[in-house]
C-alpha cells in the first residue's frame, strides 16, 4: 500500500515539475444516470480538529463512490449529525436515513503533514468493519481519500476499487489546420489532467505499460504512424516502431516486456510481437485482410484482435504463435477495438448496432452480449483495472467526451472539458 | 523563368478528351472549382493561362523531356481542369477498398502521367469516415491508398514514384458527422511533390 502511493505521489510530484505550463484545462464529470440498486451509504464531513484539511476528504469518497454506480451515498444536506468518532455516532439516526453503512473520519496536522484517520461502520450491527489511520504529506491527500475508497469498495462489495488510478487520453484543441493534438494524463476521477506531450499531428492509441511508468502511443509527427514508448515522470521518449508503412495499435504484454502491435512492412496489416528492449519484432498473424488492435490475455499467452478476414471487422483470438486463429464475435456485422477484462473473461469492443456504434461487452464464458452505451459514435473501450467499469469516448453535443459506465447497473458518468475534444482514453492498471 | 526547365506544350488529342468528359461528374467539378478557390487563383489569373490553344477542348500535357514538373509548371498541371492530373480524389463506399469504377479513369490518367514522369514523385494519402475504430480506420485508409497505388503501378507508374501513408479518420475532408461528410471523407488523395 505503501510503496503505491508512495510512487503515485511521485508521479504526481514529478508531473508537476514537468509541466509548468502545460496543466490541462480541469476535467468534469456529470453523473448522466444513477444506477438501481445501488448500496445507500453516507459518509460524513471528515472532522479536522479545527484545521481546514486542503482536501475535502468526504466529498472525493463520496464522488468516487458515485461514479461507481455501485453505491448511493447520501448527500450531506440530509444529515442529521455529523460524528467523527464512533462513540459520537446515533447509529439509530443513519438507520432512519436509509443507509446500510456509514464512513466517519477526521484529519488533523502532524509535524511533517497530515493524519487521517477513518472508520467504515455497519448501521445495523454496530460493527466496525475497517478503521485506519495513515500520516501523509499534503500532495498525497487526495490519494488517500482514493485510497480509502478502494478499502471500502472491497470491504462493501468483495472485489477491488479502483480509484486510485490514472487516465490517459487525447484532447484536441482547435479545428482544421489549427488543430493541436495532446496526450494528457489525469486521475480517474478526472482530476488534475497533465499534458504530457503535445503535437500539431495526430496522436492516438495511448497504452499503459503493466507498471504505469510508461505510455505507447501512435503519433503522426513523421507525418506518418509511428509508435512511441514514453516514461510518464519524466518525459523521456523514443519512436519504437517506425518502419514502412502503418506503425499502431501498442499494447504492453503483462509482464511489460513486450508489445502487441500493427505493421504493414512486409505487404500485408498484420499483429507482430515487438521486444521492447531489444526492438526485434515477430509476426503473429498472417493474412491479406487487415489484422490490428491487439490485446493480451491475462496469461500472455493469447492475443484478441481486429480482422476483417471474414469480410467485415470482427473481433478473434490467437495465440501468441499465431497458431490458432478463432473467431470470437458474431453479433452483428461489425465489431472492432477490443479490450479484454483483467480477469480474462469479458470482452469489451466498439459495436455496429442499427442506432450507430455503441460500446458492448461479450461474456466469453456465456452467451452474454450487453450493450452498455447510446451511441451513435463510440469508441475505444478500456476496462478499469478491477474490471467493474469501462470508459470509452463519444459525443455530447457535437464535442468529443469520455463517458464511463459500470458493468453492474446502468451508472454512466461523462468526462468532458469545455472547448475540447477528448478522445481514445485508456484506464491505468491500478 | 529558367530557360532549361522543360516547357509544357499543348496537344490536340479528341479522344482523350472524350474520356476525360466521361469521368467529371458535377460533384468532381465542384469539389475541383472549391480547390482551386482555396489555392487562390482567380477566375483571371487561371483564364490568362500563357500556353492555352484557343478554341480547343481538347488538350494533354506533354514535356520535352521526361522529368519531374516543377513549380509552376507542376502548379498549372495540378490547377488546370483539362490536365490529366486536375482530378486528385477517389472516392470509397464506407469499409470499402474497392475502386468505384467511375474513378478508374481518372486513376489511369495518373498512371500515364507518371509514367510519362519518371522523376515525378506522389503521395498516395488514404482517408476514411470518422465512423467506428480509429485503429481500424488507419488501416482500412492504407489498404484504400494501397488499391490506388496497385492502379497506379499497373498503369505504368513505378514503386520509386509512390508513397503510400494513411491517415485513417484524423484528418477529415469536411468536418461533421452527415453522411455527406463521410461520403467526402472516405477518400484517397493523390498529393504531388515538389
Amino acid at each position: 500500500m505503501l510503496t503505491r502511493l508512495q510512487r503515485l505521489a511521485g508521479t504526481i510530484a514529478a508531473l508537476a515539475l514537468l509541466s509548468g505550463p502545460v496543466q490541462a484545462d480541469e476535467l468534469v464529470v456529470e453523473i448522466t444516470r444513477g444506477a438501481e440498486a445501488a448500496l445507500p451509504i453516507a459518509v460524513a464531513e471528515f472532522g479536522d480538529d479545527g484545521n481546514e484539511l486542503p482536501e475535502d476528504i468526504g466529498a472525493i469518497i463520496r464522488a468516487n463512490l458515485l461514479r461507481s454506480g455501485q453505491f448511493d451515498p447520501l448527500p450531506p444536506e440530509e444529515f442529521i449529525d455529523n460524528p467523527t468518532r464512533s462513540d459520537e455516532v446515533r447509529y439509530e439516526n443513519w438507520r432512519a436515513l436509509g443507509v446500510d453503512n456509514l464512513v466517519i473520519g477526521s484529519g488533523s496536522r502532524s509535524d511533517d503533514g497530515y493524519r487521517v484517520r477513518y472508520e467504515l461502520l455497519d448501521v445495523y450491527t454496530g460493527e466496525r468493519l475497517l478503521g485506519r489511520s495513515y500520516n501523509v504529506g499534503q500532495d498525497s491527500l487526495r490519494t488517500l481519500a482514493h485510497v480509502i475508497s478502494d478499502n471500502i469498495y472491497e470491504e462493501l462489495l468483495g472485489r477491488p476499487g479502483a480509484f486510485n488510478t490514472m487516465m490517459a487520453y487525447v484532447a484536441v484543441d482547435g479545428e482544421g489546420d489549427d488543430r493541436e493534438y495532446h496526450l494528457v494524463v489525469a486521475d480517474a476521477d478526472g482530476h488534475d489532467p497533465q499534458s504530457i506531450l503535445s503535437s500539431s499531428r495526430p496522436l492516438l492509441s495511448p497504452a499503459w505499460s503493466p507498471d504505469r511508468e510508461r505510455l505507447a502511443y501512435v503519433s503522426f509527427e513523421g507525418r506518418r504512424s509511428e509508435i512511441y514508448v514514453q516514461n510518464v515522470r519524466s518525459g523521456e521518449r523514443r519512436a519504437i516502431a517506425s518502419f514502412e508503412g502503418l506503425n499502431s495499435a501498442p499494447s504492453w504484454s503483462p509482464d511489460g516486456s513486450r508489445l502487441a502491435i500493427t505493421l504493414s512492412r512486409d505487404g500485408q496489416t498484420d499483429v507482430y510481437i515487438l521486444d521492447v528492449e531489444s526492438g526485434q519484432t515477430r509476426r503473429v498473424t498472417d493474412h491479406f485482410g487487415i489484422d490490428t488492435e491487439a490485446v493480451w490475455g491475462p496469461d500472455g499467452e493469447q492475443l484478441y484482435f481486429t480482422s476483417d478476414r471474414g469480410g467485415s471487422p470482427q473481433i478473434y483470438r490467437t495465440d501468441i504463435n499465431g497458431d490458432s486463429v478463432e473467431r470470437v464475435t458474431y453479433q452483428g456485422n461489425y465489431n472492432a477495438s477490443p479490450d479484454i477484462s483483467p480477469s480474462g473473461d469479458r470482452l469489451a469492443m466498439v459495436h455496429r448496432t442499427d442506432q450507430g456504434f455503441r460500446i458492448a461487452v461479450q461474456y466469453l464464458d456465456s452467451d452474454r452480449f450487453e450493450v452498455l452505451s447510446d451511441g451513435p459514435q463510440d469508441e475505444s473501450p478500456s476496462f478499469a483495472p478491477n474490471g467493474a467499469m469501462v470508459v470509452y469516448a463519444t459525443q455530447q453535443n457535437g464535442t468529443g467526451v469520455l463517458g464511463t459506465a459500470s458493468l453492474f447497473g446502468s451508472a454512466r458518468n461523462i468526462m468532458a472539458t469545455e472547448g475540447r475534444t477528448l478522445r481514445e482514453p485508456a484506464w491505468s492498471p491500478n | 523563368m529558367d530557360k532549361t526547365t522543360p516547357r509544357l506544350t499543348w496537344l490536340l488529342v479528341p479522344a482523350l478528351a472524350l474520356l476525360l468528359t466521361a469521368c467529371a461528374t458535377p460533384g468532381d467539378e465542384e469539389r475541383v472549382a472549391d480547390e482551386r478557390e482555396q489555392e487562390g487563383l482567380t477566375e483571371e489569373e487561371r483564364a490568362a493561362s500563357p500556353e492555352e490553344d484557343e478554341g480547343d477542348d481538347a488538350r494533354v500535357w506533354s514535356l520535352e523531356d521526361r522529368d519531374a514538373l516543377e513549380g509552376e509548371e507542376l502548379q498549372e498541371a495540378l490547377d488546370d481542369p483539362d490536365s490529366p492530373i486536375s482530378e486528385r480524389i477517389v472516392y470509397f463506399a464506407f469499409d470499402s477498398s474497392q475502386i468505384p469504377d467511375e474513378h478508374m479513369d481518372i486513376l489511369e490518367s495518373h498512371g500515364d502521367f507518371l509514367a510519362d514522369h519518371p522523376a515525378q514523385e506522389i503521395v498516395i494519402e488514404g482517408h476514411t469516415d470518422e465512423r467506428g475504430s480509429r485503429e481500424y480506420n488507419l488501416a482500412l485508409g492504407e489498404r484504400r491508398a494501397e488499391a490506388v497505388k496497385r492502379i497506379l503501378l499497373l498503369n505504368g507508374a513505378t514503386e520509386d514514384q509512390l508513397e503510400v501513408v494513411s491517415y485513417g479518420e484524423e484528418d477529415p475532408a469536411v468536418s461533421g458527422s452527415t453522411e455527406e461528410a463521410y461520403e467526402q471523407n472516405r477518400r484517397a488523395e493523390l498529393v504531388y511533390q515538389r
